[in-house]
C-alpha cells in the first residue's frame, strides 16, 4: 500500500490543475472555435484575447485598481497589526482577551451582511468609488487575521530578547524596528501573504464600493459576461491573468505558507 | 505561559487596530441594528417597528429553506474536505524537491479571485463545450447544472472541494511536519501499526491545526456567495439559494432594508453561535 501512497497527492494535483488547464485552453481559442465544437486543445491558437485586455483601458485599468487596493490594504493591515500583535503577545492589559475575541469575530462576519451599510458609510464620508475605500473595507477581515498570525510568530520569540535590549538602553520603538521586526520577518511575510490573498480574492465588498473609477478586475469580468454577449475566450483570458499575481506571491513564501496558521493560537 | 507583564499602556499599541476595525465593524453593525427595528416607505422616513422583522423572518419558510441549504452545504463540504485534506497531507512527501512543487501547485486555487473560480467551473461544467459537462454526458450521465438541482449541487460541492481542500492540506501538513522523528522511531520499535501511529501520534499532533481548519472552513463555506452566484445564481429555481445569496437578493435586489437587516443579524448570530460551539467542543480536552 505504501508504494502507491504518492498516487493520492498526484491525483489531487491533477484534479487541481484540470479546471486551470481548461481556463487556459479557452483563453487561447477564438470565439468561433469555443462555440463551434468541443476540442481538448486550441485548434486555431490565438493571442487575440490577451491582446484585447492589454490594449483596452477598461480591462487593464481593472488590474491596476485591484493591485493598488490590495497593496494598500496589505501594507496598512500589517503595519497596524504589528504593534497590536506585540501587545497581545507580551502584555496583559484591561480587556485583552475580550478584545482579541472581538477582533476574531470580525473574521466571521459574512461580507453579505456588511455590503449595504458599507455602501452607505463610504458614500457618506465621500470615499465611494476610490481604491482607498476598498483597501479600508478589507481591513475588516485582514487586520484580525494579521494580528492572529503575527501574534503566533511573536509568541515563539523568547521574551529575553526584549529584556536584554531594554537593559542595553534601547528605546522601545528603536528596539521594535531595528531588532524585533527583523527577527519575525518570516511571520510578516506570511501575514502579508494571507492579507494579499484574502484581499485579492474578495469581490462582494470590492464590487459594492466601486462604480467606474476604482472598479476591480473581477467586477469588470462579471459585467462583461452580461453585457457584451458571450465572449468566453476574453473572460477566460482575463481569469487566467488573475492567477498570475497569486502564483508569483506564493512562489516566494512557499516554505512559510504552511506555518502561517500552525503557529497562531485559537 | 502566564509570564506576561501587566501593562495597561499596551492599549496605545492596539489603538490603531481598534480604531480601524471599529470604524469598519461597529458603524455598519449599528446601521444594521438600526434598520432591523424600523420600517421605511422611502424618502428617509422611518417608523419604529420593534422586533417585527425578526419575528417575520424566523417564521418565514423562505428563511428556513435557505438556512437548511446553507447547513447542508457546509456539512457536505466539511465531511469531504477534512478527511480528504488529512489523507493528502499524510501521503505527501516529507522531504525533497517535491514538497515545494506540491505546496505551490496545491495552493493555486486559494489565490484565484472567487468570481474567477466560479467562472472557471462554469466553463468547465458547461454541458456542451465544458470538459466536465461534455465528458459526463458522453459517458451517458445526464448532467446539466442550469436545469437539474442535483447537478447544480454536485457542481457547487465539487467546486468547493477543489477550491478549499488545499487549505486543509496546508494546515494538516504543517501539523505533521512539527512531529519529531523520534516519535516515529519509538513507534517502530514498539511495532505500532500504521493505524496506531495515525491515531496516537499524528492525529493528536494535528488537532490544533485541524481545529483552525475546521473553523475557517465552517465560517467560509457558511458564507459562500461569490462562487455560487457566478456558477448557478442560486438556481435552478431556488435550489442553490443559500443564506448569503438570499440575503443579497433581499438587501440589494429588493432594498427591503428592515427585513434584510434583521436577517443579517440572525445570520451573523448563527455563525457566532456555531463557531463557539465548534470551538468549545474541539478544545474541551485541552482545558480539562
Amino acid at each position: 500500500m505504501k508504494r502507491y501512497a504518492w498516487l493520492v497527492p498526484a491525483l489531487y494535483i491533477v484534479f487541481v490543475l484540470l479546471p486551470i488547464y481548461w481556463l487556459l485552453n479557452m483563453s487561447f481559442k477564438t470565439t468561433n472555435e469555443i462555440l463551434g465544437s468541443f476540442t481538448l486543445w486550441p485548434q486555431e491558437f490565438t493571442l487575440d484575447n490577451y491582446r484585447k485586455i492589454f490594449t483596452d483601458p477598461t480591462w487593464y485599468r481593472g488590474y491596476l485598481n485591484s493591485i493598488s487596493y490590495v497593496v494598500i490594504n496589505t501594507v496598512l493591515s500589517v503595519t497596524v497589526a504589528l504593534p497590536a500583535a506585540y501587545a497581545f503577545s507580551r502584555y496583559r492589559f484591561l480587556g485583552d482577551k475580550h478584545l482579541f475575541f472581538w477582533l476574531l469575530t470580525n473574521r466571521m462576519a459574512p461580507p453579505a451582511v456588511f455590503a449595504l451599510p458599507f455602501f452607505q458609510l463610504y458614500s457618506a464620508i465621500g470615499l465611494f468609488d476610490t481604491r482607498l475605500a476598498v483597501a479600508l473595507a478589507h481591513c475588516l477581515f485582514n487586520i484580525p487575521l494579521a494580528v492572529w498570525i503575527l501574534e503566533g510568530f511573536m509568541s515563539s520569540v523568547p521574551k529575553e530578547l526584549d529584556e536584554t535590549a531594554f537593559v542595553d538602553g534601547y528605546p522601545f520603538w528603536r528596539f521594535f524596528v531595528r531588532i524585533f521586526i527583523p527577527t519575525i520577518a518570516a511571520g510578516i511575510g506570511v501575514a502579508a501573504f494571507f492579507c494579499f490573498m484574502f484581499s485579492w480574492v474578495e469581490l462582494l465588498l470590492a464590487k459594492t464600493l466601486t462604480a467606474v473609477d476604482a472598479k476591480p478586475i473581477a467586477a469588470t469580468m462579471t459585467r462583461t459576461a452580461s453585457t457584451s454577449g458571450y465572449e468566453l475566450g476574453l473572460l477566460a483570458a482575463a481569469g487566467a491573468l488573475t492567477i498570475v499575481p497569486g502564483a508569483f506571491v506564493i512562489y516566494f513564501v512557499r516554505n512559510y505558507i504552511a506555518k502561517g496558521f500552525a503557529l497562531g493560537r485559537v | 505561559m502566564n509570564t506576561k507583564t501587566v501593562n495597561h499602556k499596551a492599549w496605545w499599541l492596539v489603538a490603531p487596530v481598534v480604531v480601524l476595525v471599529a470604524f469598519n465593524a461597529v458603524i455598519p453593525l449599528m446601521t444594521v441594528v438600526n434598520y432591523s427595528v424600523q420600517e421605511t416607505f422611502g424618502e428617509n422616513v422611518f417608523f419604529f417597528e420593534g422586533v417585527k422583522w425578526f419575528e417575520q423572518i424566523l417564521r418565514s419558510p423562505r428563511f428556513h429553506e435557505s438556512l437548511q441549504r446553507s447547513l447542508l452545504f457546509t456539512a457536505i463540504v466539511l465531511a469531504i474536505e477534512v478527511p480528504l485534506g488529512v489523507a493528502i497531507a499524510l501521503t505527501m512527501p516529507r522531504k525533497g524537491p517535491w514538497v515545494s512543487v506540491c505546496l505551490v501547485l496545491m495552493a493555486m486555487p486559494l489565490l484565484i479571485p472567487w468570481n474567477v473560480v466560479g467562472a472557471m467551473w462554469n466553463i468547465l461544467a458547461l454541458p456542451d463545450i465544458g470538459l466536465l459537462g461534455h465528458t459526463l454526458n458522453a459517458i451517458g450521465i445526464d448532467y446539466n447544472f442550469t436545469r437539474q438541482p442535483l447537478s447544480a449541487w454536485a457542481t457547487l460541492i465539487a467546486m468547493d472541494v477543489w477550491h478549499w481542500t488545499s487549505l486543509v492540506v496546508l494546515l494538516a501538513y504543517a501539523g505533521l511536519s512539527a512531529i519529531p522523528d523520534a516519535y516515529y522511531q519509538a513507534a517502530k520499535i514498539d511495532g505500532a501499526s500504521r493505524w496506531a501511529v495515525f491515531r496516537y501520534i499524528q492525529l493528536p499532533k494535528m488537532k490544533r491545526v485541524l481545529t483552525i481548519a475546521i473553523l475557517l472552513r465552517f465560517m467560509d463555506s457558511f458564507m459562500i456567495y461569490t462562487e455560487a452566484i457566478v456558477v448557478t445564481g442560486g438556481g435552478p429555481g431556488n435550489s442553490t439559494t443559500v443564506l448569503s445569496i438570499d440575503l443579497v437578493k433581499v438587501a440589494l435586489g429588493q432594498f427591503d432594508l428592515g427585513p434584510a437587516a434583521a436577517m443579517s443579524l440572525i445570520y451573523f448570530l448563527i455563525i457566532l453561535l456555531l463557531s463557539w460551539i465548534f470551538y468549545t467542543v474541539m478544545t474541551k480536552d485541552e482545558q480539562s
